[in-house]
């Protein structure tokens, strides 16, 4: 992970950057910090994880989460399940990875759970419908929000502003109106992106 | 059981489950399949959630229709990963081969335990070796151009999929209060602080009430 920028990236953080970095006590923390993430996350836990890891907690930076998004995204598997293992990691090694990864899953799954056995009950009640359709289109736009808000704290970028625009904007085309399969989204574009940014980052 | 059969049970009820007969060796390839997909599974489990469905419900006919449908949508409403349908998907297996007393939950618990380890264990150990190894070469320039370059397309995608999902919305002429509640949350999120389990218990009440 390279050394934070100087200056906080977000003007709406006062912690200035010399006092210490906010981290999680022990294991423990770690595993109900991320049980509580999973159980806030309804229709996915990413824009509950900017929220709470990046501004309530401040265990990293907007610059950061993106970065460790990206890898998570890159890697096969569950894109939040990937990113707690690799914060986990990142502060108690295999421990913390385990506990992240359990507090993740555990909970949630126990409710998942429990909602199947009632669901059957429930499935036709339009009052339920309904409350589904409501929060997923409230699902939607907290994705769209967290978004917006990464955009905004990547001005530090070794891209620039417009070319970053211009890339996101062409990911969007190519995921929403093309259809690309993400294997040919994340070489194709994603490696054009890191092709510029190791250019511009010579030593 | 044929899949006939299992189609004529789920005409019946959903509820009145088939009842398998599986043997060691199917819960061994339940699981083998499961360790085989996880690689597979570049962009989240749900894009892998065709081939579930061509693998239990096709193939094997372990699940009917709806309870595959039903497994995704409840995961999707629950809290918690997405990846959870999968822990559903060997429930429902271990429910259908048990039947609905003791012996059903004792198999739809192996399931659920053999869908989930199979699904996350290759890829969490991946995720694994390959973070520990990016940390120790944070400095390498390769590494930094990665993480950095691959910032914008990470926005992008979290748009376009904030895209998918509201288009689900239907015609924006007809359920423009949906496609409002969507740019209201986006919004809030972006410009408030407002706790995000309010929007969503909003999203919940207004949806309720027939609002949206």
């Amino acid at each position: 992970m390279p050394v934070p920028s100087p200056s906080s990236s977000d003007p709406s953080q006062p912690l200035p950057d010399a006092a210490p970095r906010p981290c999680p006590r022990s294991p423990a923390d770690l595993f109900w910090s991320f049980t509580w993430l999973a159980l806030q996350g309804f229709g996915g836990v990413l824009a509950v994880v900017q929220r709470e890891l990046v501004e309530k907690k401040r265990w990293m930076t907007n610059e950061e989460f993106l970065e460790d998004w990206a890898v998570a995204q890159i890697m096969p598997g569950p894109n939040v399940v990937n990113l707690s293992i690799m914060i986990g990691d990142r502060y108690f090694g295999l421990r913390g990875a385990l506990a992240a990864l359990a507090g993740m899953l555990t909970l949630p799954l126990l409710l998942v759970l429990a909602l199947a056995v009632v669901y059957a009950r429930f499935s036709a009640q339009p009052a339920v419908a309904g409350a589904l359709r409501g929060m997923g289109a409230v699902a939607a736009g907290l994705i769209a929000g967290v978004g917006i808000k990464l955009f905004a704290s990547i001005r530090n970028h070794p891209l620039g502003r417009a070319l970053c625009a211009l890339l996101a904007g062409l990911t969007i085309v190519a995921m929403a109106v093309l259809h690309w399969p993400l294997y040919w989204i994340l070489p194709i574009i994603g490696g054009a992106a890191c092709v510029l940014t190791w250019r511009r980052i010579a030593p | 059981m044929s899949a006939a059969e299992v189609n004529a049970a789920t005409t019946v009820a959903a509820a009145a489950a088939p009842l398998l007969n599986l043997g060691p060796m199917d819960w061994l390839h339940l699981f083998l399949y499961y360790l085989s997909l996880s690689l597979l599974a570049v962009g989240g489990a749900i894009a892998t959630a065709p081939d579930m469905h061509r693998y239990l419900v096709e193939r094997n006919a372990w699940l009917t229709d709806p309870q595959f449908s039903a497994s995704i949508a409840i995961a999707q409403a629950a809290p918690g990963p997405n990846v959870l349908f999968v822990a559903l998907l060997g429930w429902n297996v271990g429910i259908n081969a048990g039947g609905s007393g003791a012996a059903g939950w004792l198999l739809g618990t192996l399931g659920m335990a053999l869908c989930m380890l199979g699904v996350m264990l290759p890829s969490s150990l991946l995720t694994w070796l390959a973070t520990r190894w990016g940390h120790r070469n944070r400095e390498r320039r390769a590494v930094r151009a990665f993480k950095q370059g691959m910032a914008p397309v990470v926005i992008g995608l979290l748009l376009a999929t904030s895209w998918v999902l509201a288009r689900a919305h239907g015609v924006p002429a007809l359920d423009w209060p949906l496609w409002l509640l969507t740019a209201a949350t986006m919004l809030l999120v972006w410009r408030t602080k407002l706790h995000l389990l309010w929007m969503l218990g909003a999203g919940a009440l207004l949806g309720a009430l027939g609002l949206v």
